[in-house]
């Protein structure tokens, strides 16, 4: 008899359009002591199910069918009863530990206040008890920490607390959506271990809602696929990873970027089954191609940048350093890689690069011009037509009050004034064209595409004054795996036909090494070590390089 | 071009706007209001028979004639008659008119004045940011009918007598603007902090877009939203302190009467027994004033996407 039973849930949201079904007839049972992964793209209704547990579907939504039983309760007959218990029989972990807790309350408070909800405990008692699960989550003089605001704690640390908070009432049931998704790798890693430990120990039951295979791969027992509301498969995680049944679980599996080899494209499974080699796209007619010769294109030296937010006093002394003494060298048709943590400065680099931060101190040649010292906008304006950029969130990187073809027509008519109305429209379908993208994309807004394609119109438009140099800003971490490595596969080709320099920037280690023929690792600013792909993955010179290389969640750890 | 039309048509009906206001009542009813009011005022010469600014039209024989309805009432003056023989509907008509143009007039004037500020000081920042924004903190220190009665003040000083009453409505316009651009420029500033830093605007750079260019090609269009919404609710403003001002003598010339004007005109009497005469123009500027914020609240919610349910 398993503890949580979800019988034929369906969860629908009534718009105005159309009804969306979230949900569709899941079947999901979880047993006590096992983690179950619950694994899906997004809108694939992952976090509807984990909210349909815990009542908590916003509205216009709402349970259509079904029934949940946890042990011998049944939830879904009597939603007023369900305030008993989450909280107390069912925890929950967030994704973004930054707003889950309250910023006014000292965690102390936070943790009293919920353990008082529900069990009979005076103040002391209550305190005591949460000094114990902050000290069972890892947190160091839990006494002390007891009375600090959230503020106080780092990421990691908070999220320690957000647990502690989801454990204080002896839960059975554990519900955590996307709980390190805003975490660093090294952090995620420490936080699934102690999710981990936790479950063995309490012997409870837990849903882990992710996107990552990685994390579902070295973390679950059992994995639950789920796409468009529907359950795909449902199994142990070994079983599915490795030998999934379903084209869709197959498709998400080969997606996935592998840690340990190198693959030159990224295989799609399609069912209309598409040709996979691609022809010469159309804008390389007009592409004056350049013929590589092995030689710098961009070289950094010595780059520093400090941000100062005091107006009145510039002391350069209590700046901080976002990027440090930073040197390297990209030669024409490479790709060099960029890692590193969030904060390490890795975005800051790329953001001098292409000129829109001016370097504190340090320069930037680009084809053995220093374009940092260029003072005239004509001479920059070179040079903008030589450096493109596509940007992390395919949200805000278009205007969204623009058609496609004027995002696209702004850079083409700037930078060639003379261009012919037919052959501009021309022009436009090309660079659709070449990613992928139909004519009929152009008339329309940014607001009607999805993020892989608005990802596609960036490309597009970053193509159109026929740059060198592209530098990708974590062009894929918005993006769901099969997207990514649709992205990814049309980066890649893109840059063979074209002879592309790309400067690609990750926190994503497994895709990095897919992208990229040489790394740099970064870390608080400073450049760690710069080598060759594979021999940065195989013989990690740094002790950070080899840190980050053990902590990432590899999906291979399935097949030893 | 017809099916342009057509397909502009049907974009508007099928967006959330349009869904959202067909569903509230108050947008539709004050709308409706506010398009009766806008109508009558600017084809008031085909409407009413009347017209109040032709001396030989009038009689003073009908003056201080009370509402149809009263006892003494006649039907050819629905409301009644001013101590001239004026008809008050006619009247309150005419004057509405001018009260709309000044008003519209002033906010457009701020809101040209305070999104042009506020849209390069939010981009440009700095120091040129630190003076623009001073300056609106020491503007809103000032009360806007002390800013605008001050700028009269001025005017008066400056132009002479006779050319006065012709410039009025200007000074009026330039008045009433000045003492409102400040809100335009908070909100302008602050929306295009929010955006410069998108990466829509980095992308437009580092092609080698103009800054002018990007800034009103690219941030105008997405700050639009907050700027009418505050410049709906200044509309009714607007018209408020045109009234005032007219109400105590600063503004329009009483040959050219205003809401405001009317108002003035009707007080003198209020106490001697004929009320219609203050008592209709407030009104109607009570209805004019409360339907555009309606309006206004109505748009706040709707395009505000934070408090949408």
């Amino acid at each position: 008899m398993s503890f949580l039973k979800i019988n034929n849930l369906s969860v629908n949201y009534e718009m105005r359009k159309e009804v969306v079904h979230a949900a569709r007839n899941v079947n999901i049972e979880v047993n006590k002591g096992e983690i179950l992964g619950l694994v899906g793209e997004s809108g694939s209704g992952k976090s509807t199910v984990g909210n349909a547990i815990i009542n908590l579907i916003d509205e216009p939504g709402k349970v259509s069918n079904g029934s949940i039983t946890l042990g011998d309760i049944n939830l879904s007959k009597d939603p007023d009863n369900i305030i008993k218990y989450r909280g107390k029989k069912i925890g929950l972990i967030f994704q973004d530990p930054q707003t889950s807790l309250n910023p006014i309350l000292t965690i102390g408070e936070q943790l009293i206040e919920t353990i008082q909800t529900h069990l009979d405990l005076s103040r002391e008692e209550a305190k005591n008890r949460s000094i114990n699960l902050l000290k069972e989550v890892g947190i160091k003089e839990a006494e002390k920490r007891f009375d600090n605001y959230p503020h106080q704690f780092s990421g990691g640390m908070r999220q320690r607390v957000v647990i502690s908070l989801a454990l204080c009432c002896e839960p059975e049931l554990l519900i955590a959506d996307e709980p390190t998704t805003a975490l660093d790798v090294s952090i995620q890693s420490q936080i699934l271990k102690l999710i981990k430990k936790l479950t063995k120990d309490r012997n409870l039951a837990v849903i882990l809602i992710t996107h990552d295979m990685g994390v579902i791969a070295e973390t679950t027992n059992r994995v639950a696929v789920m796409k468009n509301g529907n359950l795909v498969e449902i199994g142990a995680t070994k079983e599915i990873l490795v030998s999934p049944k379903e084209d869709y679980t197959k498709s998400l599996v080969s997606s996935v970027p592998p840690t340990n080899k190198k693959i030159s494209r990224f295989k799609i499974i399609d069912k209309e089954k598409r040709k996979l080699v691609k022809n010469n796209i159309k804008i390389l007619d007009r592409w004056t191609k350049k013929e590589i010769k092995k030689q710098k294109l961009v070289e950094v030296k010595n780059l520093s940048k400090s941000f100062d937010d005091n107006f009145f006093t510039e002391n350069l002394k209590n700046s901080v350093m976002a990027v440090n003494d930073v040197s390297f060298n990209i030669n024409e048709g490479e790709s060099f890689g960029l890692v590193g943590e969030s904060g390490s400065g890795k975005s800051t680099i790329a953001k001098m690069i292409v000129n829109l931060f001016k370097p504190s101190s340090g320069e930037i040649f680009f084809d053995n011009v220093c374009v940092t010292k260029l003072k005239k906008s004509i001479e920059m304006m070179k040079f903008r037509k030589q450096i493109q950029m596509i940007f992390q969130d395919p949200y805000s990187s278009l205007n969204g009050r623009l058609k496609v073809k004027d995002i696209i027509s702004e850079p083409i008519k700037l930078h060639n004034s003379s261009i012919s109305k037919n052959d501009l429209n021309n022009y436009i379908i090309d660079l659709l064209d070449s990613v992928e993208l139909t004519q009929k994309s152009a008339e329309r807004y940014p607001h009607e595409f999805s993020g892989g394609q608005r990802q596609r119109i960036s490309i597009a438009r970053a193509l159109a004054t026929q740059p060198r140099l592209l530098v990708c800003d974590e062009p894929t971490s918005a993006l769901d795996v099969s997207i990514q490595a649709q992205i990814l596969n049309l980066l890649k080709d893109l840059q063979e036909q074209l002879n592309l320099t790309i400067l690609f920037i990750s926190h994503d280690l497994p895709v990095v090494r897919q992208m990229c023929d040489k790394i740099g690792v970064l870390r608080n600013g400073k450049l760690c070590e710069v080598s060759n792909t594979e021999e940065l993955f195989l013989k990690p010179k740094h002790d950070y390089t080899k840190e980050l290389l053990h902590l990432m969640p590899k999906i291979e750890s399935l097949y030893k | 071009m017809d099916n342009n039309i057509y397909n502009t048509w049907n974009r508007i009906k099928d967006s959330d706007i349009y869904f959202s206001f067909i569903k509230s009542p108050t947008a539709i009813i004050s709308s409706v209001i506010l398009i009766i009011i806008f109508f009558c005022s600017f084809f008031v010469e085909i409407i009413t028979p009347y017209n109040p600014f032709d001396p030989s039209s009038l009689s003073l024989m009908d003056a201080f004639t009370p509402p149809s309805w009263t006892e003494d009432g006649l039907a050819k003056f629905i409301l009644g008659t001013d101590g001239q023989g004026r008809d008050m509907l006619s009247t309150i008509l005419y004057g509405a008119r001018i009260s709309l143009i000044v008003g519209f007039s002033a906010i457009i004037f701020s809101l040209i004045l305070g999104v042009g500020l506020g849209l390069t000081a939010g981009y440009f920042g700095g120091k040129y940011e630190m003076i623009v924004m001073r300056l609106t903190d020491v503007q809103l220190t000032v009360p806007s009918i002390l800013m605008a009665l001050l700028v009269d003040g001025i005017a008066r000083g400056i132009i002479s007598r006779e050319v006065h009453d012709e410039m009025a409505i200007y000074v009026l316009i330039f008045a009433i603007g000045i003492s409102e651009w400040p809100q335009f420029a908070r909100v302008s500033r602050a929306a295009t902090l929010v955006e410069k830093n998108k990466d829509y605007v980095s992308a437009s750079t580092i092609i080698g877009v103009s800054n002018m260019v990007i800034m009103f090609k690219h941030i105008l269009p997405n700050i639009l939203r907050p700027v009418l919404v505050i410049g709906t609710i200044g509309f009714a403003l607007a018209i408020i302190a045109e009234s005032t001002l007219s109400f105590l003598g600063v503004g329009v010339p009483p040959t050219t009467p205003s809401l405001g004007t009317l108002i003035r005109l009707g007080n003198d009497f209020l106490f001697s027994g004929e009320w219609w005469i203050t008592f209709f123009p407030a009104i109607f500027l009570v209805i004019l004033a409360f339907s555009i914020n309606l309006l206004g609240d109505w748009m706040r919610d709707t395009l505000n996407p934070k408090l949408k349910k």
